[in-house]
């Protein structure tokens, strides 16, 4: 009991990390029609959004300390982050400390903005196109992507930590009146979580009672009759691409304490992405959302040691095992709907 | 003559004069000279270029003509490979007996995953050939590693059984591959002037391999068969309609796919007798679809001239480095040297990527046909050939062009 209570745990992290990728795929696919591969990118730019950040304010000049010597015996040379001096050692700390959570701030604005300018620069001109050039120069750009930002910040991973008050773990298990020490639960992944589950109902409220939201709904079921009542739905679509792709760059961002980015962190997360979206339905957010999780948690089931007893291998692939059953039984996925991508 | 048309006969003449030729048409600069760096004539890179165009020949005979996209070709590829390092450790050195396995197993192994797949079109095909490539991937990084050895790859040992073969050789050494006694490793040096031509026996294998491949896809391009899988991409439901059941003559283009990427895998390891599971990653699998687009799908010859120019390039490009560039720019006033070779840093040597992908984005926006197409439109400028309205088809009456994916 204590061991599956532990698992779901574990998988709800990842389970996140999905959910919130899926939901941007979605939001894409079923406004713009458009199967977006750079969507992966979107979530490694978020992520490096946060590395900048925290590189921006732990910039420091360097001060001579008479007091102090080093090894050599020379007086010590004492860097202090532009910060500290600023707003002093304790608040300049803080801030230093806090640069994930900060970078959230930096972040939805150029997220928005690349969002913008891969719409508007782009993807505008593969509406009329067949998927399969869709897929391609989404393709094209996520490697493009990738490698401006290897090209500046290299390909090594880069540790960015979460604040000091989130290190170590809750115990969990004490709550639900297990011994001490069985089901604990790192603070920062239940930060995630917690963070993934109030975008995720943000933008579920969002599109469900904000006018906007209406239009932006109704153009997803037929675009062109609300074309014909005078709406520009194209612009709303923008925004859609803008907000999805915000959603990305926040999954990024809050993900780098749990691990350290790297160019190609977008990559290995879009194919799951995918597969996720696929097994929830093409075209239903609540399926995309319920898939991510759903498999976030039966990757982490896979991973116990007693079922690799019985099937090895099974921690690898049960995912792909999963989307193969579920698109061969239930070909629109969990929740699809009917005539999205079907003819 | 060898059941096609004399305008097919001369093409399949020509890219087998120029495939046999390269040798001399790869290495234009003599050795010494500056511009030697540009040669591609070496056994090396030669035996990538035929091996990654029969690679590509096999996916456009599943995306070019049935307009299937699928995402993990390259399970084939790394199936085949293993195949055949196993044969090398097994039976012989002998390179025939692997090639023919690799291509056996990868051909059940794309029975398998095509009857699974093709039982979905459009996007869900991509995304399930995909994953059955990740699971593959993944499965021979753990618990496959008996047979794939894991992270190292696969590699030949001296106590290998090699039953009809040697363990090791006299001298103590690994056998080397061989094709009833030529060395694939035996190169001719031949020096004309300034000039060093190599002749690589590998090479030559892989160019009569490629040939016939090629005339292989030739024949299916203008069979029925061809046609009939034409049809498919055009229009599956008319085909339905029409009382046609499309899914045998699929399964039988992702199997000829599947072969010829276990061909292609097992001459890989018949020139390098190693296997690694990287060759089944789903970048590869991307590889092979940006060679066959970037040549031009559905042609016969883009896909090989894709695999040429993405690996001369790989390797030209991730060669050139910041003091090449500052050779280059010498005439230059140093200031703008430096900014020249500053704007160009990104996109060469390890940046070789970058530039990959923005051409590789240009030619699916601007020349979605590929190599090919710009060819064509090339040689319509230089003929200045003018298309009068009533040379134009009718649009009304004339079937619309069809998407690239059966959906």
């Amino acid at each position: 009991m204590d061991a599956i209570l532990l698992q779901i745990l574990n998988g709800l992290d990842k389970g996140s990390a999905y959910a919130l990728i899926a939901l941007g795929l979605t939001l894409i696919f079923g406004t713009l029609g458009v199967v977006n591969f750079a969507h992966g990118a979107l979530f490694m730019m978020g992520a490096f959004c946060a590395v900048t950040v925290s590189r921006l304010l732990s910039l420091s000049f360097e001060t001579v300390d008479p007091t102090k010597l080093d090894f050599l015996g020379n007086p010590a040379k004492v860097k202090t982050p532009y910060v500290e001096a600023w707003f002093g050692p304790e608040a300049g700390g803080a801030i230093i400390d806090w640069a994930v959570p900060l970078s959230i701030l930096f972040a939805i604005p150029i997220m928005i903005a690349i969002g913008f300018a891969m719409e508007r620069g782009l993807i505008k001109h593969f509406y009329k196109r067949p998927h399969a050039d869709q897929i391609l120069v989404t393709f094209g750009l996520a490697i493009v992507l990738q490698e401006i930002i290897k090209l500046f910040y290299g390909a090594n991973p880069i540790p960015t930590p979460a604040p000091d008050a989130f290190k170590g773990s809750f115990d969990f298990g004490v709550l639900l009146g297990f011994d001490p020490n069985v089901i604990i639960y790192p603070y920062w992944r239940m930060v995630y979580f917690l963070f993934a589950t109030v975008i995720i109902g943000g933008v579920f409220s969002f599109l469900q009672f904000t006018t906007f939201g209406m239009v932006v709904r109704a153009g997803m079921a037929d675009r062109e009759t609300v074309g014909l009542l005078g709406i520009d739905i194209d612009k709303r679509f923008t925004a859609m691409f803008g907000l999805a792709a915000a959603v990305a760059g926040l999954a990024g961002v809050m993900y780098t304490p749990i691990n350290s980015p790297n160019y190609h962190m977008g990559m290995d997360f879009l194919v799951l992405s995918f597969v996720v979206v696929v097994v929830g339905g093409m075209g239903s957010l609540p399926g995309a959302v319920a898939a991510g999780f759903l498999l976030g948690i039966l990757e982490s089931f896979a991973s116990m040691n007693w079922v690799k007893d019985i099937i090895p291998g099974i921690d690898q692939i049960i995912i792909y095992v999963v989307a193969i059953i579920i698109l061969l039984t239930r070909p629109r996925g969990l929740m699809g709907r009917k005539g999205v991508m079907e003819d | 003559m060898l059941g096609l048309s004399k305008k097919d006969l001369t093409f399949l003449l020509i890219v087998a004069v120029l495939t046999l030729c390269a040798p001399f048409l790869l290495n234009p600069f003599p050795t010494d000279s500056a511009m030697a760096q540009f040669n591609a004539g070496y056994p090396d890179l030669m035996q990538r270029f035929v091996i990654f165009g029969i690679f590509a020949i096999g996916f456009n005979i599943l995306f070019g003509l049935t307009g299937y996209l699928s995402f993990g070709h390259a399970a084939f590829l790394g199936v085949g490979s293993y195949s055949a390092v196993w044969m090398f450790k097994l039976l012989s050195m002998n390179v025939l007996p692997a090639i023919l396995l690799s291509m056996i197993i990868a051909g059940l192994f794309s029975v398998l995953i095509g009857f699974v797949s093709l039982r979905r079109s459009g996007i869900y095909f991509s995304i399930l050939t995909l994953a059955f490539a990740q699971m593959s991937f993944n499965l021979a990084y753990s618990v496959l590693t008996p047979i794939t050895n894991g992270e190292t790859g696969l590699q030949l040992t001296l106590d290998d059984p090699r039953v009809l073969g040697q363990s090791a050789t006299p001298q103590g050494g690994i056998p080397v591959t061989s094709l009833f006694g030529i060395e694939m490793r035996a190169t001719h040096e031949l020096a004309v002037g300034g000039w060093t031509f190599q002749f690589n026996a590998g090479y030559y294998l892989c160019a009569i391999v490629m040939i016939l491949a090629f005339y292989v896809a030739l024949r299916i391009f203008r069979s029925p068969f061809g046609l009939m899988l034409r049809a498919v991409k055009s229009n599956q439901n008319r085909l339905n309609y029409t009382g046609l059941n499309p899914k045998p003559y699929t399964l039988a283009a992702f199997v000829i796919s599947g072969v010829y990427a276990g061909l292609a895998g097992g001459l890989l390891a018949s020139m390098d007798p190693l296997a690694g599971a990287e060759r089944m990653q789903w970048t590869a699998s991307g590889e092979v679809v940006l060679m066959t687009i970037l040549g031009g799908a559905g042609t016969m010859i883009g896909p090989v001239l894709g695999a040429g120019f993405i690996k001369y390039f790989e390797n030209i490009f991730s060669k050139i480095n910041d003091t090449v560039l500052h050779q280059w720019f010498a005439f230059m006033p140093d200031g703008m040297e430096d900014f020249f070779v500053f704007l160009l840093h990104p996109f060469v040597g390890k940046g070789w990527h970058l530039t990959l992908g923005i051409l590789f984005m240009l030619v699916v926006t601007f020349l979605p046909g590929g190599l090919v197409e710009g060819g064509q439109r090339i040689a319509r400028l230089l003929r200045r050939e003018r298309t009068d309205s009533n040379d134009r088809p009718d649009p009304e009456h004339h079937p619309r062009e069809t998407p690239h994916v059966a959906e």
